[in-house]
């Protein structure tokens, strides 16, 4: 196959990187320049994911050699179906989540969006950058500029918000250490840093204890980073203190690109034969899952929060998308490739619902709810949309990811597996349908009269057309999903999976 | 069993200095200390890096008149490597240092368990 190398694998992060800093430099001036260069940035960069993806469906895996050096020495940009098809969610996420980030970042950060969108585009520069990039040193470098820009994202946030920000930097600090641990033992043994090259020179070293222990420091670190069930504690506090606009964007991004690369890790860094089946990897990551689908279900009906229900919601979503990966079979990794973009889409849409009702109401108690359907109409429908695709019911998108989690669970024997999916899916019913039955049935309170609470208050466009675009896209991901995983998916999976 | 302990005795040092670093970031209360064992976890990993260039008998990674062969060379990949780690754990601590000054500022405290205190 011959490697095209075009610009657009490079342009992808060098728009972002260079907008980034000039977001600062003509901020001076115009203050609000911040959220349409940001715009600006990220629709190139959504340009040129569509164009990385539709050049790897139509003509094979992209190699992109930095500063003309060939592989195993220089840095290498790779982008395969399963990359392109990752970079093509996080793209259109962002998008959309930036473009309804105006009126949030208005009310909450009003004195410091220029600073706010210099780093933000740069959290976006880190996301892309471990998406593309085929070194893994290169990898650890994208996840640390990633991590120290979300950091700081969530430290502006409300009153607990530093506090949760250090809990993070400590938690996330060790997960990159690890990462980078991994990285230096599987260094020593092979003398390589380049993904395809380390794949191809493993597979004689596998009886090797070192490698073996690379391979954990990589599970364990990127488990602390996308909060797997016991590694979780720094996650909720995060997602609940940050300002809407930023938890609206890390929480759908953030841990899937982590997952991104525990996936990246264990099928073409190691081989699946050896890094799930051969070593207990495989059955250790899925009873985590496991435990992680139940508990963050468990911790979320606990919750008053909504910000911090959602939170531990993800919770147990990123248990579906390691248990995916954990089954070990086509049908399981297809299931949480599919999870990575339905999940996203549905946590972005619930995250901006819950900008919207800051941006409205200014609180975020389920409780304080009600009625709320007269006042929001378009965003509460959106919210059942959302609601009713983390539930899984069949026409939206959530249903078929869960629906492939099972077969694939079927498949390897663990009818465990099926058992906890059906559990948490109840479980997920008993939450969100308190909220739906909060918000739609019960009166308004009796503080207002009829016609006051009749009053229609909804969101501004810039904020309720991302919404209606996430919410429909939740519902055209759930009708067309079988296109996407034949077209895009079943070629993301590894040779002979 | 001593042997091997000596003559492998710089990944025992890292490993000392790693969970050095690793209990003060578990088992502190004071976020400054957590700071620090977070700083001496980093330094940890850095050193372990830099040990695995190293050969003995090595000369400067720079090409020389008369030593002709590349294995008479320490390998100079983890140093270049380690001054990326070193950038990103100067960056780590920066942020975390601007973490904590919001936190004194708001709390008047470092301590944890105080400050969890003043948050309820």
């Amino acid at each position: 196959m011959n490697a095209p190398q075009i610009p657009a694998a490079i342009l992808i992060i060098l728009i972002p990187l260079m907008t980034s800093y000039s977001i600062p430099l003509l901020g001076w001036r115009w203050r609000g320049a911040g959220y349409y260069l940001a715009l600006l940035a990220i629709g190139a960069s959504l340009v040129c994911s569509l164009i990385l993806l539709y050049t790897v469906l139509t003509v094979g895996t992209i190699h992109y050699h930095l500063g003309g050096w060939l592989p195993p020495w220089g840095i290498e940009y790779v982008i395969d179906p399963l990359n392109g098809f990752v970079g093509v969610v996080v793209c259109c996420l962002s998008f959309l989540v930036t473009l309804s980030s105006r009126a949030s970042v208005e009310k909450e950060l009003a004195d410091k969006k220029v600073r706010f969108y210099t780093i933000y585009l740069l959290l976006f520069t880190g996301l892309m950058g471990i998406t593309v990039t085929g070194d893994v040193f290169n990898l650890y470098v994208f996840l640390e500029i990633a991590s120290l820009t979300a950091y700081a994202l969530i430290a502006i946030g409300e009153d607990g918000a530093p506090l949760a920000a250090f809990n993070y930097i400590i938690m996330g600090t060790i997960g990159a250490c690890f990462y980078l641990l991994g990285v230096g033992y599987l260094y020593i043994m092979t003398g390589s840093l380049n993904i395809a090259d380390l794949a191809k020179l493993l597979p004689a070293l596998y009886g090797s204890k070192v490698v073996l222990v690379a391979l954990s420091f990589f599970l364990i670190g990127t488990a602390i980073k996308m909060g797997l069930f016991p590694l979780h504690v720094w996650l909720p506090d995060a997602y609940t203190y940050a300002p809407s606009a930023v938890s609206s964007f890390i929480a759908p991004l953030m841990t899937k690109v982590m997952a991104y690369i525990l996936i990246r890790v264990m099928i073409t860094v190691f081989e699946p034969s050896y890094s799930l089946k051969a070593v207990p990897a495989g059955t250790i990551l899925s009873w985590l899952a496991a435990a992680a689908i139940l508990a963050g279900s468990i911790l979320a009906i606990a919750q008053s929060d909504f910000k911090r229900m959602l939170a531990y919601s993800s919770v147990s979503q990123i248990g579906y998308i390691v248990l995916g990966v954990g089954l070990a079979n086509a049908t399981g990794l297809v299931g949480s490739l599919l999870h990575i973009l339905n999940h996203g889409f549905m946590k972005a849409c619930l995250f901006t619902v819950a900008a919207a009702l800051m941006l409205k109401t200014g609180g975020r108690n389920i409780y304080q709810l009600p009625g709320m359907h007269r006042r929001m109409p378009f965003t509460m429908a959106a919210l059942a949309i959302g609601a009713l695709s983390m539930v899984g019911v069949p026409p939206t998108c959530g249903f078929f990811s869960k629906w492939y989690l099972i077969l694939g669970a079927i498949e390897a024997g663990q009818w465990v597996f099926v058992g906890v999916i059906l559990l948490s899916s109840l479980l997920t019913a008993v939450y969100f349908m308190r909220m739906i039955e909060i918000i739609f049935l019960r009166p308004a309170p009796s503080g207002g009269n009829e016609s006051g609470e009749g009053v229609r208050d909804e969101i501004p466009l810039s904020m309720s057309v991302p919404l209606w675009i996430l919410a429909a896209g939740i519902l055209l991901l759930g009708l067309f999903n079988e296109r996407i995983v034949s077209g895009i998916l079943r070629l993301a999976l590894p040779a002979g999976y | 069993m001593i042997d091997s302990l000596m003559s492998k005795y710089n990944y025992w040092m890292y490993i000392v200095l790693m969970m050095i670093g690793f209990y003060a970031m578990i088992g502190k209360k004071n976020l400054v200390k957590k700071l620090i064992g977070m700083n001496i976890f980093q330094t940890a990993i850095i050193l372990y890096y830099i040990s695995i260039g190293v050969k003995k008998g090595g000369t400067l990674p720079v090409l020389m008149e008369g030593v002709p062969h590349a294995a008479a060379y320490v390998n100079p990949l983890p140093h270049v490597l380690m001054l990326t780690a070193i950038v990103v754990s100067v960056s780590t601590t920066g942020v975390a240092l601007a973490v904590l000054l919001l936190i004194y500022r708001r709390y008047k405290t470092l301590e944890e368990d105080e400050i969890l205190k003043l948050m309820r």
